[in-house]
């Protein structure tokens, strides 16, 4: 034993036979997965083994090796999103809101897809305005009696009845458009969420083999989106080097030929350069295997979709699930079948560890929660507009949104960002 | 390992074939250069090895070429990933993920590798091309020698036996290509890779070929048999042939060995300018005289930079520092007509220019020198108003770029951008000039007239996209030069362009600055900046870190000297011209 190893821990095994050694080693045991289950046993461990815990326990600095796993921030976000659709409290939906925000905002990096958090903001702010101006124009079936102002009403011939244009607008209704806004804005944030925080690419990269292709497909297609966006943006300043204005419609026009050529010039070369690079290359696959895959994963499908509909409709209950599952089994072996035919092999692909497992068990834990909620305090979480009422923070449905919170203490820490070149001469 | 057996290919709607009849050999472990003028089938022919031509871009491909055994009349491109790397001319159109690290294990996932090889390559591949710093940088924010370092990189390390590049130093700065072309050298020599590359920059790298294939002869030789006979050469051949040295040297240091006769010749002589015509010695940057308008613009400029909205931004600068721009002075011939003064510009975090001074006075020939990223190109932009300037001000012809309506600017300033397509919108040639002379309100026939001195041979109908690189450059030339602006300014103008539409190029941009015209370009070519220009401006991580006469700024400097400065120093000779006037007065 040399000298290092008789710490006290050590100590108390070492000398007393199996039961104490077999103690020790559950204590060990018990402190060593980084699951974080708890603070060290006091006298268990010393000072030093407390530290290695509270540095395994931190979150590292990102790299490639310990990314979590897209799906994980998926499944994060849909939990999120699962929960604001279970709500019309403002101040519930803002705190969904303001939880993914401080996530993005702890975890993003700056590559270019994690700009897209911006945009989903706006196009929320977009939906809830746009959700008011439809009520104000339109009207609303929302009863009220706190009128605001009333807009001249368009008169429509009979058969467009039940349609309004105009007329008597209501504080209610105005609140209750404002809710539904707040509802569609505080969904789509959520997946600007996921979108900002996990590669796209690389969730693509997670389908199974038989996929493969057309998940390459949609990330060549989306690296093309922002080529497209730069060519339009260089070819509309170089009309100023013609001394024709760079704004307009007409400039827009003038240069959408030259920018299709150009992008359809470049999908040409980037095939070129796939197929050169072994893109497709298939393994020899007997004849019977290939028919199988087709009978599975056709025959597969059919039952998804039959078990489905039995599902939903009501007569079908008693063979809905049988067939849902028989046919999401066939479409899962005809596609494991269907990925012998491709060769390819996976570089580095993303693991889901025990820190991708809290990230999306917090989302999941938010979207639980918050159903259960509905279930005890509906009134809470669905504030009534009439009569028109100041809604209130429930505690404990405002607690069970805090748990997603989570991600911003677990997943590595994006590197503190690099100082960028500048990507042309 | 690579054999082509009387190979003739010809595409659809062409008049003839673009190869015909070669018949060529190349051994494992060599470096093969392919030299010739534009459009004799270089492309083509690498194509032909990996099998892109004809599977993927049509043609008819007569007799056979095989590579280590594998027809590719058989094998589709796909089918031959495993053995030829290819590279083409533009990294951007390579990759296919969209960060470092996936890019380099793209092949090797296709062929199908196990993971730990494929985890294994990648780091060793990174290490080889200095990449290691890049790993998870998505690709879209490289320079462009990183992204040609990237797009190498991606094909190597599925181990390839032959390599083909097309092109993969023409976009780089000296140093970046000189990175490239190291790593090159280090795959033939140590792995045994066999090497087939297409280049039009010679001095760069026929000094590592193992042998040349000259096109459209398909003659195959050592390089120094094939640089003796051949239309394409770079300065230390036609020095070394000038000096009638044989055999002909073809690197600097053999060059440097021999031409100690030369140089006692040359000793007591002084090279000409190369503009026959006086150079008017910069204005030293500093506070300078009257600020302010120049004679040449008339009326309508001292009204829009004096006032109105356009101007406002420019003026809130103007206010701290200096006072408004007085609306009519007096007419100052010496005036500057670019006048660039601590001019800043910001793109997010990044300072791409940072107190930045320049003055080009009319007839001056400037280039703009320094690595890929720069910000050359920025100033440039800054220079027609395509950039705002963060702080600082710019006046070109007493304007504000910027600040001025396009149309009045294209009388002052004139920019031909680094990919010339894009100043090109219409579908033919006398069309694009039709629009021309409406934009420069020019008389109708202008640009035509124009095109047809700068390269004659044009056809009416030719779509522009049909034209080679130098044609479809001296088109946006024309374009530009149809408003006569007294100041134009090109990007990278030489890329892509054989010796032959290069001289052409020069010939143009001499006769223009001897009419008057000041002109600014932004190069890697040092061979360019030796023969036309009067001033080098050395732009480093967007600062002015050298300014001065061609000879004094390049002589010294190992990466931008051009090669007879090379063998020739310390004396300032620069170009092959120069010391043939010489030796003949």
């Amino acid at each position: 034993m040399t000298r290092a190893s008789e710490t006290p821990a050590d100590a108390t095994a070492a000398p007393t036979g199996p039961r104490h050694a077999a103690r020790a080693a559950l204590r060990r045991a018990a402190v060593e997965p980084g699951s974080g289950t708890g603070p060290a046993l006091p006298r268990s461990g010393p000072a030093g083994r407390a530290v290695g815990l509270r540095a395994r326990l931190l979150a590292p600095v990102a790299d490639r090796g310990n990314a979590l796993h897209p799906g994980a921030w998926w499944l994060w976000a849909l939990g999120l999103a699962v929960a604001a659709s279970r709500t019309t409290n403002p101040l519930l939906l803002g705190l969904i809101v303001g939880v993914a925000g401080y996530v993005v905002a702890a975890r993003r990096t700056d590559a270019p897809w994690a700009r897209s958090y911006g945009a989903f903001v706006k196009l929320g702010l977009f939906v809830v305005g746009l959700r008011i101006a439809f009520s104000v124009v339109l009207g609303s079936p929302v009863p009220g009696s706190h009128e605001l102002f009333t807009l001249p009403e368009l008169p429509l011939p009979g058969w467009a009845q039940g349609i309004r244009i105009g007329g008597r607008v209501t504080a209610e209704q105005l609140v209750f458009a404002l809710y539904d806004g707040l509802k569609l804005a505080a969904l789509l944030i959520c997946v600007g969420a996921a979108n900002a925080l996990a590669n796209p690419a690389r969730l693509l990269k997670s389908l199974p083999g038989a996929l493969y292709e057309a998940g390459v497909a949609v990330v060549v297609a989306m690296t093309f989106a922002p080529n497209l966006v730069a060519d339009v943006v260089r070819l509309r300043t170089a009309r100023r080097l013609r001394g024709r204005p760079t704004g307009g419609v007409r400039a827009v026009l003038q240069i959408g030929l030259p920018v299709l050529e150009g992008a359809l010039e470049r999908s040409v070369a980037v095939a070129a350069s796939m197929d050169a690079r072994g893109y497709g290359r298939t393994a020899h696959v007997p004849t019977a295997v290939r028919r199988t895959t087709d009978v599975l994963t056709l025959g597969g499908l059919l039952g998804v979709c039959a078990g489905s509909y039995g599902l939903l409709a009501a007569e079908g209950a008693g063979y809905g699930l049988p067939l849902l599952g028989a046919g999401l089994l066939a479409a899962v072996v005809g596609l494991r079948l269907g990925g012998r035919r491709s060769v390819r092999t996976r570089y580095r692909p993303d693991r889901f560890g025990p820190r991708s497992w809290l990230v999306a068990a917090s989302g999941v834990a938010v979207a639980l929660l918050m159903i259960r909620a509905n279930a005890h305090s509906f009134d809470a979480l669905h504030p009534g507009v009439v009569p028109l009422i100041a809604p209130e923070l429930p505690l404990w449905p405002a607690l069970s949104v805090l748990p997603g919170l989570l991600p911003a203490f677990v997943a590595p820490v994006p590197p503190a960002s690099p100082t960028r070149e500048e990507p042309s001469a | 390992m690579i054999r082509f057996e009387n190979v003739s290919v010809t595409y659809e709607d062409a008049a003839g074939p673009t190869l015909r009849g070669v018949d060529l050999t190349v051994p494992e472990g060599e470096l093969v250069l392919l030299v010739g003028p534009s459009g004799v089938g270089k492309s083509t022919l690498l194509g032909a090895v990996s099998g892109l031509v004809p599977h993927f871009t049509g043609g008819t491909l007569s007799g056979r070429v095989t590579v280590d055994g594998r027809d590719t009349r058989t094998h589709h491109p796909r089918e031959l990933a495993d053995l030829v790397g290819t590279v083409g001319q533009d990294p951007l159109a390579h990759f296919v993920t969209d960060t470092v690290e996936d890019e380099l294990a793209y092949g090797m996932e296709s062929l199908g590798l196990a993971p730990a090889v494929m985890r294994r390559r990648v780091e060793e591949t990174l290490d080889l091309l200095g990449l290691a710093e890049l790993r998870d940088r998505p690709i879209a924010t490289l320079s462009g020698g990183q992204q040609q370092r990237v797009a190498i990189g991606s094909v190597l390390t599925t181990h390839p036996k032959v390599l083909v590049l097309d092109e993969p130093t023409s976009a780089l700065d000296p140093s970046a290509a000189e990175d490239v072309l190291a790593v090159l050298q280090r795959l033939v020599h140590d792995l045994g890779t066999t090497v087939l590359m297409a280049e039009h920059r010679l001095e760069r790298v026929v000094q590592y070929a193992d042998r040349v294939l000259l096109l459209p002869e398909a003659v195959l030789g050592t390089p120094a048999e094939i640089m003796a006979v051949a239309p394409v050469h770079p300065p230390v051949v036609a020095l070394g042939r000038l000096a009638g040295w044989d055999p002909l040297p073809l690197t600097v240091r053999d060059a440097r060995r021999r031409a100690g006769e030369l140089r006692a010749r040359l000793t007591g002589q002084h090279p000409a300018a190369p503009l026959p015509r006086p150079v008017r010695p910069a204005p030293a940057p500093g506070p300078h005289t009257p600020d302010g308008p120049v004679s040449a613009p008339p009326a309508s400029e001292a009204r829009r930079s004096g006032g109105g909205a356009p101007a406002s931004r420019a003026a809130k600068s103007l206010f701290r520092r200096r006072r408004a721009p007085a609306p009519a002075p007096a007419p100052e011939t010496d005036a500057p007509l670019v006048d660039v003064d601590r001019l800043a510009v910001r793109r997010g975090r990044v300072e791409a220019l940072r107190r930045v001074d320049l003055r080009v006075a009319p007839g001056e020939v400037v280039a703009l020198m320094g690595r890929n990223g720069a910000g050359k190109s920025t100033l440039l932009s800054t220079l027609v108003g395509m950039i705002a300037p963060t702080s600082g001000t710019v006046r070109v012809s007493g304007l504000v770029p910027h600040a001025t309506d396009p149309r009045d600017l294209i009388r002052r300033v004139g920019l031909v951008p680094q990919e010339p397509r894009d100043l090109l919108y219409a579908e033919t040639v006398v069309e694009e000039c039709a629009a021309a002379d409406a934009d420069a309100g020019a008389p109708p026939g202008t640009c035509r007239a124009l095109v047809t001195e700068l390269v004659p041979g044009v056809t009416d109908a030719t779509h522009p996209r049909d034209l080679s690189e130098g044609q479809r450059l001296a088109l946006a030339l024309a374009v530009v030069l149809t408003a006569a602006p007294p100041l134009v300014l090109l990007d990278e103008p030489t890329r892509g362009l054989d010796y032959a539409a290069k001289a052409r190029l020069v010939a143009r941009l001499r006769a223009l600055a001897t009419a008057g015209h000041a002109i600014v370009l932004a190069t890697h070519d040092v061979e360019l900046a030796a023969e036309l220009v009067d001033r080098v401006v050395i732009v480093a991580g967007g600062e002015v870190v050298a300014d001065g006469p061609t000879a004094e700024v390049v002589v010294s400097s190992p990466a931008f000297a051009p090669q007879v400065a090379k063998i020739l120093a310390p004396e300032p000779w620069l170009t092959v011209e120069q010391v043939e006037e010489a030796l003949c007065r």
